[in-house]
């Protein structure tokens, strides 16, 4: 009972002031067939070691990422964490602060807020940006919902590049809301067909660049056409790293930006916690969903931040709120603005410069293995190859050599088995890259 | 005098007095933006040469400069650590945010979360590959569900309100697959959190607000006009109640709400934030209970981080356990397993949340917490946080002016009648309060009661430091009956800001930095 700082004297002292007996009196109002009797059936309180041993023990029945060659992305992207980035997000004054709902002893939160909300619109080349979603495949959900309240139309088209869990969570928000999604053909190399698709009735297009298979896609007349019909661009990410490389979606013509933050501060972690980026066009900043951090001043004229446009929130208008979101992802997008404030311009593009050139390199090596054929023409830090082997059994048999060689597409969809996604990034070492082609090459011939 | 609290001199102090050069006060430092200090061209990571190998973007490079500011090393911890030295924070004291629920962080659960088993997996490795960290979701499962008595959980929901998400997606399957999509109205006490008819909105449900009768809870006249309004063929397809509510009281009629509830053929969603209510002593199972969402951060102790991340498994009853959102965790023999698509899955599974399998980062969290506790700790947890909510209530009610007569639960409930013609508003009040060295509690939360302060000490606070605290709260509640009111206009003078204009920020929003005028001018 280490985390109990009261003892039974205090307790009763306590209970003595409330003037009750005993403690079964403050639950007196639940009723009768409801109250335990006695103990839940589940272990009683351990010591610290004992926790910690548990844990390590679980914790060693997996395989970690930098313990082996490591080629895995789709939506989830190993790289370098600076140091300095876990120390400052252990602060106890971050990790331990609640949503800065009293800006005058929440300036930290606050103006780390302001400050993330500028980088992600600088990279993502859009005029604002919110405090953060809970992940890229929720902030894409809520751009088409936003999308149809800007637009006040119901068709979404989701581009066939969509990472697929993108579009499943998009389309779980969407089938109760009455938006009708257009039927994906989740192939390479069909990005472009989207634009025959867009109608006057569209409310959004939603690309994603570079998509799941890791084609850069040119968003620009993807834009114009959705422009002149009404629609929106809602562009998507999943690698931050690659807007320091590639044009912003931005300068593309965007409307909306939406993609993961994980790349940059924030861990693995299975999957989560994440970190969702959401920026958008100045005219649209009172329709975007979540926290928003903006300047203002305090009684002194000092310059000061506070959480703000909050009329669009569902503590104030409940019912018809832009969204039901009443949360960000605090720590994580403090640990993408650290990391992002020590890479800097210069930084972030040589970081992107060394992911692509590595990629290209193992894309070479791939492609002169007999059974295995990069379909790529453009890609960033992530290839698909085609095997001529279901590409679920070649990872396994990669995995039980050690190596952790990618994502099979039949994780992510249906069909489409022979398909292998290959990430690359500054972390991988040539060493990495040989013993991959190598085993390979081995398990195809 | 230790003892008797920290009382403060209601001083009035114009800090416009003391002027310094830099505009630092001793250790508490003036900070610029990071886009005034740092410069593109600057980096503090050192990486290797790039080789100039081929490029394969397709003519889609990136021209000119995106503009991010770059810090050496030594810049960027002295920026991040200044900011960090003006926030409040739990490690700090006492966070008596009411429905919020700031307890104490234990330290091991973050070496746990950081293991490399949990933080360095990726989501798509091959199953094989995550054997400990799939044992680990499972085992947590075991817990929740043991801990409410419900027969399923999905653990994949983001946050509290996504949680609320997926258990009103479920219930809305559940009613189609059952071929009553006809039920589209969710009702929703006026006491309900924000979330929840922002939820129920989300979900395509509309919603019917039912008041609070003058006691706080459901008023249980209205509750049963409405169902036998709604007639045979009803259109009701749930209700949406938080227990204990958001008025920190247990709502005793809860049974017989869901009994009425599911005689018209709806669900019972009930908002687990308040959860850490109950937690070993009362199982939301056996309250009839169809879908709850468990805050992991605020019940079992992830820390909030400035604003999240959360997470919001969600407990499902038999009647919508087939409907949880994949992915999810099977154990097979002795193997775990993720079932990722529809096609692998033995339910009709509404479908996808969130990319991968939720917020691994608190599971392994809350699952550290919930054993280090033990069922025995998670008991005495609940009864101390209820116990310290008693003790405010009880310390404070002769000089504040508690909402509801009786007991509470977890979060005791004041209004405003005690600041009557003081000219001190609520605001002030909570504002005071920083100065005192406390952040403030919840406020104008509920909208049920008027000026509503709603304390929520948790068990994490021993008897002295609550002692404090009623100490302080107590002088407070003197000084404005006594009409001070001065101090509590000026509050808060300690702070790193006084108050803040949120008006201004909110009628002429400025949402990022953009370079000065003649800056931007020189760089065309």
């Amino acid at each position: 009972m280490r985390y109990l700082p009261l003892n039974q004297n205090d307790r009763a002292a306590m209970l003595d002031v409330i003037g009750v007996d005993n403690i079964d009196a403050l639950f007196h109002n639940v009723p009768e067939s409801a109250r335990l009797k006695g103990l839940v059936d589940l272990p009683q309180h351990q010591s610290e070691h004992a926790v910690e041993r548990h844990m390590a023990k679980l914790s060693a029945k997996s395989v970690s990422a930098s313990s082996v060659p490591f080629f895995c992305g789709a939506g989830a992207y190993k790289h370098h964490i600076p140091a300095t980035v876990d120390h400052l997000i252990q602060r106890s004054e971050f990790l331990t602060a609640y949503t800065p709902y009293q800006p005058e002893i929440s300036q930290g939160t606050l103006q780390t807020l302001f400050e993330f909300q500028t980088q992600v619109a600088l990279l993502t080349g859009m005029d604002v940006a919110n405090a953060s979603m809970y992940d890229g495949s929720t902030a894409c959900a809520e751009a088409v919902v936003m999308a149809k309240r800007v637009t006040r139309k119901s068709k979404a088209i989701l581009a066939p590049g969509l990472h697929p869990h993108y579009a499943a969570a998009t389309q779980t928000l969407a089938s109760t809301l009455d938006i009708q999604i257009d039927e994906r053909d989740c192939r390479p190399g069909r990005d472009s067909h989207v634009i025959d698709h867009i109608t006057d009735e569209t409310a959004c297009v939603v690309v994603q660049s570079p998509n799941v298979f890791g084609e850069i896609i040119d968003l620009a007349p993807i834009a114009e056409k959705a422009h002149a019909h009404k629609a929106l661009l809602i562009a998507v990410f999943t690698e931050p790293v690659a807007l320091g490389l590639i044009k912003s979606p931005g300068e593309q013509g965007a409307d909306i930006v939406v993609g993961e933050g994980q790349g940059l501060g924030v861990g693995l972690n299975f999957g989560g916690p994440h970190v969702g980026l959401f920026a958008c066009r100045q005219k649209l900043v009172r329709q975007m969903p979540g926290r928003v951090c903006g300047e203002t001043v305090d009684a002194n004229g000092d310059r000061g931040f506070v959480l703000t446009l909050s009329t669009r929130e569902q503590h104030i208008r409940r019912e018809k709120a832009t969204s039901n979101i009443c949360t960000n992802s605090g720590l994580c997008c403090l640990a993408f603005t650290i990391h992002m404030s020590l890479l800097g311009d210069a930084g972030l593009k040589q970081m992107a410069v060394l992911n692509h050139e590595y990629a290209c390199h193992m894309a070479d090596i791939i492609d002169g293995i007999q059974g295995a054929e990069v379909l790529n023409e453009t890609f960033f830090n992530e290839f698909t190859v085609k095997l001529n082997k279901p590409a679920a059994e070649v990872v396994q048999q990669l995995a039980d050599k050690g190596i952790l060689g990618g994502v099979p597409v039949s994780r992510l969809t249906d069909g489409q088995d022979d398909l292998l996604l290959v990430c690359v990034t500054e972390t991988s070492t040539d060493e990495d890259m040989h013993v991959f082609g190598e085993a390979l090459a081995e398990i195809l011939s | 005098m230790k003892n008797q609290g920290r009382p403060t001199a209601p001083v009035a102090v114009n800090m416009n007095e003391r002027e310094t050069v830099s505009g630092s006060k001793g250790l508490q430092q003036t900070e610029p933006l990071i886009f005034e200090v740092g410069t593109p061209r600057r980096t503090g990571i050192d990486f290797p040469k790039p080789k100039g190998r081929a490029t394969r973007l397709g003519g889609q490079e990136r021209e000119g400069e995106i503009g991010l500011p770059g810090l050496s090393e030594p810049e960027t911890l002295r920026h991040y650590v200044r900011l960090s030295q003006k926030n409040y924070a739990i490690d700090l004291g006492v966070y008596p945010l009411g429905s919020c629920t700031m307890k104490h962080n234990p330290r091991l659960n973050e070496k746990v979360a950081r293991m490399p088993g949990f933080a360095d997996v990726h989501p798509l490795q091959p199953q094989s590959t995550v054997q400990g960290a799939l044992e680990l979701m499972h085992e947590l499962s075991h817990w929740l569900m043991t801990l409410c008595n419900m027969p399923a959980v999905a653990l994949t929901p983001k946050a509290g309100a996504h949680g609320e998400l997926c258990g009103m997606m479920a219930i809305r399957a559940r009613l189609d697959a059952d071929g009553a999509s006809h039920k589209r109205r969710v009702l929703v006490p006026e006491s309900a959190h924000g979330t929840n008819p922002a939820t129920a909105v989300q979900c395509g449900f509309t919603v019917d607000e039912i008041p609070a009768n003058s006691g706080g809870r459901v008023d249980m006249e209205a509750l049963r006009a409405k169902i036998s309004e709604s007639g045979e063929n009803s259109d009701i397809a749930g209700i949406m109640l938080t227990n204990p509510n958001t008025c920190g009281l247990f709502e005793s009629d809860i049974i017989e709400i869901a009994d009425l509830i599911h005689g018209v053929g709806g669900y019972f969603y009930c908002d687990g934030a308040n959860f850490n209510a109950l937690v070993g002593r009362v199982r939301p199972g056996d309250l009839g209970v169809d879908a709850m969402h468990i805050n992991l951060h605020k019940t079992f102790s992830t820390p909030h981080g400035g604003g999240g991340p959360g997470s919001g498994p969600t407990v499902l009853s038999d009647a919508l356990k087939d409907y949880a959102p994949l992915p999810y965790v099977v154990k097979d023999g002795e193997q775990f397993k993720l079932v990722e698509t529809a096609k692998g899955a033995a339910s009709d599974s509404f479908g996808r949340m969130c990319a991968f399998h939720g917020q691994m980062g608190m599971y392994s969290r809350a699952l550290t917490y919930m054993m280090s506790h033990g069922s025995d700790g998670l008991k005495q947890a609940t009864e101390d946080a209820v116990l310290n909510a008693n003790y405010i209530q009880a310390s404070l009610s002769d000089v504040m002016t508690p909402a509801f007569e009786g007991t509470c639960m977890h979060e005791a409930l004041f209004d405003d009648r005690f600041l009557k013609d003081t000219g001190v508003e609520t605001l002030d009040f909570a504002k005071a309060m920083i100065d005192e060295g406390y952040h403030p509690m919840t406020m104008y939360f509920p909208l049920v009661v008027h000026g509503a302060m709603l304390i929520e000490p948790t068990e994490s606070e021993s008897k002295g430091e609550l002692d404090r605290f009623i100490s302080s709260m107590r002088s407070l509640a003197l000084r404005a009956k006594a009409g001070m009111v001065e101090s509590f206009k000026n509050a808060p003078v300690y702070a790193p800001l006084r108050r803040l204009d949120e008006t201004r920020a909110a009628r002429k929003p400025i949402l990022r930095w953009t370079p000065p005028a003649d800056e931007a001018q020189a760089a065309e």
